[in-house]
């Protein structure tokens, strides 16, 4: 016997068998710093307008400003540092893609173990709602509802909970059923064990491992789908611009071959979306039981 | 005696997995007769399968044959470009699988997986390529055959089917026929029918069979000629009365003694004590003498064929003569 | 067969009438419906007579008949910003909507099936590996993104294709179509592109998927045992067998398109309903809004009804079942 493994030991060690995850797993944890620290490490507040100089604007990369200041990823329109507006724009782009997917993993829970535990007709009824919601284009649904709501990072969150809880809700479901008929969970239901005790000490850990994994691909396509609305205008307001808007805003500078304005931030945006991309493959590969060699 | 219609020499058929070389296939020769029928028999994993698949140039990557000679009508066809291989196959060698709900393919109507044969290997039209279809239906008993061509695989049952394959392997007239286990998966009347059709279209069409079983009872009916293997080498061969008689083979004694049997009834039936040993990079000596009563020191030497009765080959220090 | 046409037929009536409630519950229950329906320039007078025009002093079920009814005669109120009917705008911008989502699917097609097959006959080969490479690209990357891209390359930086707009179009029984022109082609090419990307990966990867297995089958050893070239093999047994998921996930994914043409659009200027729709939005003109909803929802019930008798035609084994039930 090999010393006493512990399973998040051994998924670590499996998970940095891959170097191309590992490469992602860092870069990862260089954008969350960046974005948690983005006050101190940006050269500029972009926000704060006293700093900004009109004189500076569309200044191409590695320009100096009048006050000294080397932009080196260049100036926007404002004048206002490219890299410290990238900073700024990351916390909000991450912060929305995560609230949202957490919030959404939280009620796909709560509603798939549900329909599992009661079946039935409660069963029927949820499940025909998140097929019939599934059968739309996430972008559809969100585009509605940002529609009718309007602009905002809040209503974008909530947007992108009520496009990705049916997700969640089918797998928890889908994994809670296989669980329910193996044998263990019918003698706890024999010894008459409380409901509560059977879903949240026997269930719901089932359903974790493969939840972790589906939310950390979502993540990224939160983040995607967050960036492709504030592109269109319809998500953040323009006071509290993401990594989308900051694109959208240069998008006409880029027609007169302005590039940096929204390039920079695009490479941001892919970057925070290949790097998660990245560990969710290798996390599936290392918590998916039929897939270890 | 007349030339074989196909004659195996020292066939090697080696898989290079990741662990090691899995030597499916080693050493193996035997011939077939036209019209003949050679009964290969063994377990599952003894590489049996993987020699009908060699002779017809089909292994599965990361197999390969990897040393021998495969002779058709004189012809060595180890070594034949792709092209030249392709147009024996189905040709000159066909060949029938175990399970008939597998073989056709599900989307095509029988018609264009009929007429595609006979079109890789005839320049002809469809009309006539057609025709050849319909009588080869017609051939192995399937009634109605026009009406049949037009049909897909799933509206046949599981014997219907096999002889749809069984047809498709005469359609152009092959000097071999190699069955990898064709009766395997159908039903016991179903399967003598079959049996019987394939030993009458052997003997009048002058075809040589070879018949993959592991089914020593279905040999006993069929083939002219046996060859037992094991873990990839045949251990005896020579004619069906004479190895079910009286095998020479520990292990063909074995086999035989493991068939339940109207004459031994109330018996028990007697099994091979042990298992089939793994074919990743074996040790030397006899593969069976873990599993063996007669084994000795001497048997950790790879035993050569011999021929301690005439017309017949046995690969054993201790063969059970007298 | 025509049975299993109206049985499908009614199904989609009912979930055509589903979605009407959910539209009319999203629109006239959870907002103000005032708010929505009657431009923000109108005067009190003007606000009184639409109130009793929409039936907004009735009670909630009254209303949704009426909504149903209007509906169903094909008025889903005036667009604020046109002044003419919704739906009427609506249906003008369709056909180059059409257009583009069905250039798009083509590509994804035309080019996802030949690379899906190439990747699964050879994984391990370095063209195989490649092209798994840049499906995972384009699953990830944003439509958006690769549509800024594209713009910055072809458009600002080598000038060889136009940045967005239509261009001009030529009349095809009446409709405006872009592909008969060469300028209209250039005007096509990338929003097109640009849409097909996505499903261009998924269909890639389908096609891999399927190409493996199905060389793992006894039918594909088969059809090698009997001699057939290894291009009929593929060509023609695999092929055939990997069309099954693939057209359903084509047809079932073409709403998708469609949906996702709004990105597209409104990236490249493109004059279809997804870009009216964005327009619309950040003007307020919400009956324009909920006539897009109306019209995408019969869209996609549309779309799987086709597919699904689609797939009955490919699939005998489907075909069958069907007849005997």
């Amino acid at each position: 016997m090999q010393r006493e493994q512990t399973p998040l030991r051994r998924i670590a060690a499996d998970f940095a068998r891959s170097k191309l995850a590992l490469a992602g797993l860092g870069m990862l944890a260089l954008i969350l710093l960046v974005a948690l620290f983005a006050p101190l490490v940006s050269p500029q507040n972009p926000y704060d307008l006293a700093q900004l100089d009109v004189l500076d604007a569309r200044l191409p990369p590695g320009s100096r400003s009048e006050s000294g200041l080397t932009f080196w990823l260049g100036s926007d329109g404002q004048g206002r540092d490219i890299l410290s507006g990238i900073f700024y724009g990351l916390r909000i782009s991450l912060t929305v893609g995560v609230a949202s997917t957490l919030c959404a993993v939280i009620i796909g829970l709560a509603v798939g173990l549900a329909a599992a535990y009661f079946g039935g007709r409660t069963d029927g009824v949820i499940m025909r709602l998140v097929d019939i919601q599934l059968s739309f284009p996430s972008i559809l649904i969100a585009l509605v509802l940002l529609a009718l709501l309007g602009q905002g990072i809040g209503k974008t969150i909530f947007a992108l909970i009520m496009v990705q809880w049916a997700y969640y809700a089918r797998t928890v479901r889908g994994t809670a059923l296989i669980e329910r008929k193996k044998a263990y969970i019918e003698a706890a239901i024999c010894l008459a064990l409380p409901p509560a005790r059977i879903v949240f000490r026997h269930l719901l850990p089932n359903c974790l491992p493969p939840l972790f994994v589906i939310a950390t691909v979502q993540v990224a396509a939160a983040i995607a789908l967050e960036a492709t609305l504030s592109y269109l205008g319809i998500g953040v307001p323009i006071t509290e611009p993401s990594l989308g808007l900051l694109i959208k805003n240069g998008f006409d500078y880029m027609l007169s071959g302005k590039y940096w304005i929204s390039f920079f931030p695009g490479v941001a945006l892919l970057l925070t979306i290949v790097s998660i991309n990245l560990v969710a493959d290798q996390l599936r590969d290392v918590l998916n039981p039929r897939l270890q060699k | 005696m007349t030339e074989p219609a196909l004659r195996v020499e020292d066939l090697r058929t080696h898989f290079h997995a990741r662990q090691g070389i899995v030597k499916a296939v080693e050493d193996v020769s035997f011939s077939v007769a036209p019209g003949k029928i050679l009964g290969l028999v063994g377990e599952s994993g003894s590489g049996k399968s993987v020699t009908g698949f060699s002779i017809i140039g089909l292994v599965d990557p990361p197999g390969r044959v990897v040393a021998g000679r495969i002779l058709l009508g004189g012809r060595n066809l180890l070594g034949l470009a792709p092209e030249e291989m392709r147009r024996i196959r189905g040709n000159r060698i066909a060949m029938i699988f175990q399970d008939p709900m597998m073989t056709l393919n599900p989307v095509l109507r029988i018609d264009t997986q009929m007429i595609e044969a006979v079109q890789a290997h005839a320049d002809v039209g469809r009309a006539t390529a057609r025709e050849r279809a319909r009588n080869a239906l017609a051939r192995v008993g399937i009634a109605s055959p026009d009406e049949r061509l037009l049909a897909y695989p799933h509206q046949f049952s599981g014997g219907m089917r096999q002889r749809v394959a069984i047809a498709i392997a005469l359609l152009n007239k092959p000097e071999l026929i190699i069955a990898d286990e064709p009766t395997t998966a159908l039903d016991v009347t179903i399967q003598g029918q079959i049996l019987f059709e394939m030993q009458k279209l052997a003997r009048e069409s002058g075809t040589a069979l070879i018949w993959i079983t592991h089914d020593l009872s279905v040999i006993a009916g069929l083939a002219d000629e046996i060859s037992v293997m094991y873990a990839g080498r045949i251990v005896e061969q020579g004619s069906v009365d004479q190895v079910l008689d009286a095998p020479l083979h520990p292990y063909t004694q074995g086999l035989i003694a493991s068939v339940p049997s109207r004459n031994r009834r109330g018996e028990p039936l007697q099994q091979i004590p042990g298992m089939t040993p793994s074919l990743l990079d074996p040790a030397p000596g006899c593969a069976f003498r873990e599993r063996c009563a007669r084994a000795d020191s001497t048997c950790a030497d790879d035993p050569p064929m011999s021929s301690p009765v005439a017309g017949r080959q046995v690969r054993c220090f201790h063969p059970l003569t007298a | 067969m025509a049975a299993f046409i109206i049985r499908r037929l009614l199904q989609s009536v009912l979930v055509l009438g589903f979605m009407s409630l959910l539209v009319f519950v999203g629109v006239y229950a959870i907002g103000n419906p005032v708010d929505i329906l009657i431009s923000p320039q109108a005067d009190q007078a003007d606000m009184a007579r639409a109130i009793a025009a929409l039936g907004l002093d009735q009670p909630l079920w009254q209303q949704y008949l009426i909504f149903l009814k209007q509906a169903l005669s094909g008025d889903l109120g005036r667009s604020f910003a046109y002044s003419i009917p919704a739906i009427q705008l609506i249906l003008e911008r369709i056909p180059a909507t059409l257009e583009l989502a069905l250039t798009a699917t083509g590509i994804a097609v035309l080019l996802g099936i030949p690379l899906g097959l190439w990747a699964g006959l050879a994984p391990d080969s370095w063209p195989g590996k490649l092209i798994m490479t840049g499906s995972i690209l384009g699953f990830s990357l944003p439509t958006f993104w690769v549509g800024l891209m594209l713009i910055m390359l072809f458009a600002v930086e080598l000038g060889w294709l136009p940045s967005g707009g239509r261009g001009p179009t030529t009349e095809l029984f009446g409709i405006p179509v872009s592909f008969l022109s060469w300028e209209g082609i250039r005007h096509l090419i990338l929003p097109a592109v640009n849409l097909a990307l996505f499903k261009l990966a998924l269909i890639i990867r389908l096609a891999r998927a399927g190409t493996r297995e199905a060389l793992l089958q006894d039918y594909v050893k088969f059809a090698r045992a009997k001699g057939l070239s290894e291009a009929r093999v593929v060509c023609v047994h695999v092929a055939k067998n990997i069309m099954i998921p693939i057209v359903t996930v084509i047809g079932l994914e073409f709403g998708s398109v469609i949906a996702f043409a709004v990105v597209t659009e409104s990236i490249f200027a493109w004059p279809g309903m997804g870009k009216l729709l964005i327009d619309s939005i950040n003007v307020l003109d919400r009956p324009v809004i909920v006539a897009y909803l109306m019209v995408i929802v019969s869209l996609f019930i549309l779309i799987n009804l086709a597919v699904d008798i689609i797939y009955s035609l490919l699939d005998p084994r489907v075909r069958i079942g069907e007849a005997k039930t």
